[in-house]
């Protein structure tokens, strides 16, 4: 019964992925493109791994379904067709034939290596150390924080690197406005972002706390709050900042700061990024919040995009 | 190969067939956008395998889960990056007067 | 504390301080380069062996730092380079009106990001760990070339985007197969069936890619000539050595004893095409920053012709600090000859070759800076470009292999070419052009790059010694020959 789950899932993954890929229309590629992140967050799930299919749904169907969409209507907008282009019929022969091989030859790999969590038992063992229940909270903030601690410099980094693309004249503007324009739908989404960032707040913070032990975190909050400020921004219930805003600058640091500051201060009493036992979980918790916080600004003006000129836009 | 271990290995294997049917989208489609699509396809399936290779009796061994999770999060920072660049190349083309066909002359 | 740690928190930092302090960002290189040299230093004379597990949690599940000898050659390299391009960078990168100010406000963090990513890559032995540095790195350099062209930029960042997942499904199936991503446990555990040769193959392929060694070079010259002098300065010098210090750690430690020898020759020959074809275009190019990207793309050879003479040699320590040290002075060259170049192009208002006459009287210093990394890009004596040349070709001759040797040879002779023509330019025509003369550190920095590639020549010894701190048990040896002699 599994089993058949699985096989159906697995086929439905592989046909959303190709539509996605290969379809003609990109607005309907998109659309496959979420449907198929959602599948994979079924399957994450069917896999038992709850956080990843937290973090799959919301970050890598969500945001990155709405990028694509802003970004197709802004081409849109500028007349730019995105069409699946008429690729030369002999390289789509020869890629179709190298893909084929490649798949094999990776195919025969992974049959070849044994499934097994073979890590669970090391991972739970050192779990009692820093008091938490969910392992992969417990491997992400501890074990290997020192991949999350860079990981969050890339999220701000990206948002840096968008920002340097800023046109002639529009720094520090703030990016193109996602209010909509039919004031109708604005008059909806404006309740609606209202009556939703609350939702969003109470709901971001409460995956992070029980993040500590069972499923959730600081990214899948920090999307989820992103949602929330993006919503309110499109009913106009809230306006984007200007990207000098100082006030803006510190919630995007405060989470990576307090990381690192707490991770120096682990230094200074013995390692870089150790907890001192027994505020463990404190420590954890606390660079959870502010991190889910600042991730979440961030993610919003990823999306949003970079600086525009006043009036220009979709 | 037996049915029993295709059947274990289920989702890794999607995850590869994921990997090369992304690549193939990215050689053969010409839209920066549809190939940062694409990447993401690849991406998804390459998690598809660490995390399938993980899955133990019960549950899925939290290190690989832990991976994916930071994979998840770089790989959206990247595509945001990629099509805040993608959306300014289409701008400036449109204000330089030329077509979007015609790639802007690169030199500085 | 531990300059392990610190070489990494301190650059981001200085990030954080960079985005708080908006406009007043370029100030922070005032703290951050006394601050990073002297981290540099410390890490130069911490005792051998020293290493530590991040948070002191254990392998296979922790990340381990260590100083070795790459480490300690090349992130005071990389520190040099990036005080001296934020020196440079100043004023190019202040608060002025218009789109110059958005620049001025994400240049510097992204500088300090770029610098932090660069050491975590060196002292770490976590291939994820590395994936996510490469990451940050690669972020930076994509929007660093971007501000020169944005359709380089994006090219360039597609292609590095696949590099990067390239090297992820690799880890994807180390991390599954053996249950640890730790260099130095693979080092033990690897054993040479699919799955392995499987993961090592992508992930050097991606890597390649990444580290732009032809035929996968077609990006890298008009992403690197096409971004300001800075930016370019970075990207040819630190930015593409990351991908070649990981390539190290994976071929000469982590897989060792499971890489044959046809696979080593096949990376030493696409090294040698790579010298031939890089040296060729450069003489053919009409613009002064295309022939210094082309340089790359040929001086990026000769770190992949090592490959063969480290694994075949009977004394691998000597052709493992020739790559290293090859490594070290052309970043310094490289970062030299880019920002001069970049001095001598705006002064002239032009960017081909044939627009620098007579600049040699009107701008000596740069022009003396370009010189200078010219040596030893063509690996003249004395300096650090010659000192690894030298070892190389001693270790191809003691080798009998006459394929890698006449490569070195020719190469040098092309790279004498190449370089000479831009300079017998300069140094052409009765007339000075008038200039504008340049603020003293932008003067300065080129200046001090160049001088320390040539000054390397003279430390051989030293470096060779540095070069052998920690070394992976497939290289270590010991050191004979003296170079310079």
């Amino acid at each position: 019964m599994t089993a058949t789950f699985e096989l159906i899932l697995c086929v439905m993954i592989l046909g959303t992925a190709c539509v996605a890929l290969f379809v003609r229309d990109f607005l309907t590629a998109i659309a496959f493109f979420v449907v198929f992140g959602n599948l994979l967050g079924l399957a994450w799930l069917a896999m038992g791994a709850v956080n990843v299919a937290l973090a799959e749904i919301a970050i890598g169907a969500g945001v990155t379904g709405v990028l694509l969409v802003l970004t197709r209507s802004r081409l849109l907008a500028l007349g730019e067709e995105i069409a699946c282009g008429p690729a030369r019929p002999w390289l789509r022969l020869g890629a179709a034939a190298a893909c084929s091989a490649f798949t094999t030859l990776l195919a025969a790999a992974v049959l070849s290596i044994a499934p097994g969590d073979d890590l669970a038992p090391v991972v739970d063992g050192l779990m009692p150390r820093i008091g938490l229940d969910n392992p992969v909270t417990g491997v992400l903030m501890a074990f290997r924080a020192y991949d999350t601690l860079l990981e969050s410099f890339v999220l701000l980094g990206a948002l840096v690197a968008v920002w340097s693309l800023a046109p002639p004249a529009a720094w520090p503007q703030p990016p193109v406005a996602l209010r909509m324009a039919d004031p109708a739908a604005l008059n909806v989404a404006g309740s609606f972002g209202r009556l939703l960032l609350p939702v969003a707040l109470v709901m971001a913070a409460y995956l992070v706390w029980v993040g500590s032990d069972r499923p959730g975190g600081a990214f899948q909050g920090g999307t989820v709050l992103a949602g929330g400020f993006l919503l309110a921004a499109m009913g106009g219930a809230i306006g984007l900042p200007r990207s000098d805003d100082p006030r803006l600058r510190w919630a995007l640091v405060a989470g990576p700061l307090v990381f690192l500051a707490i991770g120096l201060a682990g230094a200074a009493t013995g390692r870089f990024l150790a907890y001192p036992d027994g505020t463990a979980k404190a420590l954890i918790v606390t660079i959870e919040y502010v991190l889910a916080f600042s991730i979440g600004v961030t993610l919003a003006l990823l999306v949003a995009g970079p600086p525009a000129r006043a009036g220009t836009g979709p | 190969m037996t049915v029993p271990a295709v059947l274990g290995h289920l989702f890794p294997l999607t995850g590869a067939v994921l990997v090369g049917l992304g690549l193939c989208g990215f050689i053969t489609l010409r839209h920066p956008l549809r190939q940062l699509l694409a990447v993401n396809v690849i991406g998804a399936g390459i998690f598809l395998i660490l995390g399938g290779l993980g899955r133990g009796e019960g549950v899925t061994d939290p290190y690989p889960q832990a991976l994916v999770i930071t994979g998840i999060v770089v790989s959206v920072a990247l595509t945001a990056l990629g099509t805040a660049m993608i959306a300014r190349l289409s701008e400036d083309r449109r204000a330089a007067g030329s077509g979007p066909d015609q790639p802007k002359d690169q030199d500085p | 504390m531990s300059p392990l740690d610190l070489l990494v928190a301190a650059p981001l930092a200085f990030m954080v301080a960079a985005l708080v302090a908006g406009q007043g960002g370029r100030w922070l290189i005032l703290a951050a380069g006394p601050v990073m040299l002297a981290l540099s230093a410390w890490l130069v004379v911490l005792p051998p062996g020293v290493a530590h597990l991040v948070g002191d949690w254990d392998l296979p599940l922790g990340i381990l730092l260590r100083a070795d000898g790459v480490a300690r050659l090349l992130v005071p390299a990389t520190s040099a380079c990036f005080v001296a391009v934020a020196l440079y960078a100043w004023h190019e990168f202040s608060p002025k009106a218009g789109a110059e100010t958005a620049r001025a406000h994400t240049f510097w963090p992204m500088l300090y990001l770029m610098w932090g990513g660069s050491n975590a890559g060196y002292l770490t032995t976590d291939l994820f760990n590395l994936y996510v540095t490469i990451e940050m790195v690669s972020l930076a350099a994509v929007a660093m070339a971007a501000m020169g062209s944005l359709a380089a930029g994006l090219q360039y960042f597609l292609i590095a985007l696949v590099g990067s997942l390239a090297y992820l499904l690799g880890v994807a199936l180390l991390a599954s197969h053996y249950d640890t991503v730790d260099a130095t446990l693979l080092a033990v555990r690897a054993r040479p069936d699919l799955p392995t040769l499987m993961a090592i193959t992508v992930m050097t392929a991606g890597l390649l890619v990444k580290t732009a060694l032809f035929p996968l070079h077609g990006w890298l010259p008009p992403a690197h000539a096409a971004a300001p002098a800075p930016a370019s300065a970075l990207l040819s010098a630190v930015v593409i050595k990351l991908g070649f210090v990981i390539l190290l750690r994976l071929w000469f430690e982590a897989f060792a004893e499971i890489i044959r020898p046809a696979a080593m020759d096949l990376l030493g020959g696409m090294g040698a095409l790579a010298i031939l074809y890089g040296s060729v275009q450069a003489i053919r190019q009409e613009r002064l920053k295309l022939l210094v990207a082309y340089s790359t793309v040929a001086q990026l050879g000769y770190l992949f012709l090592a490959f063969p003479l480290i694994a075949n040699a009977q004394n691998p320590a000597e052709p493992w600090a020739a790559v290293l040290v090859h490594a070290v002075s052309h970043m310094l060259a490289k970062a030299a000859m880019f920002l001069a170049a970049g001095l001598m192009l705006k002064a002239v208002a032009g960017d081909r070759i044939s627009d620098l006459a007579g600049l040699a009287r009107a701008m000596p210093l740069s022009v003396t800076a370009f010189a200078l990394a010219a040596i030893s890009l063509a690996g003249l004596p004395p300096s650090g470009g010659f000192t690894a040349k030298f070892l190389l070709l001693h270790a191809a001759i003691e080798q009998g292999r006459v394929v890698p040797a006449a490569v070195l040879v020719i190469g040098g002779l092309l790279g004498a070419v190449y370089l000479f023509r831009p300079l017998s330019v300069a140094f052409s025509g009765s007339a000075a052009p008038a200039v504008r003369a340049e603020a003293p550190l932008r003067v300065a920095a080129p200046l001090a790059l160049a001088s320390l590639a040539i000054a390397l020549g003279f430390a051989g010894m030293t470096l060779i010694e540095l070069s052998s701190v920690a070394a992976p048990p497939a290289v270590a040896g010991p050191v004979q020959a003296e170079p310079g002699r």
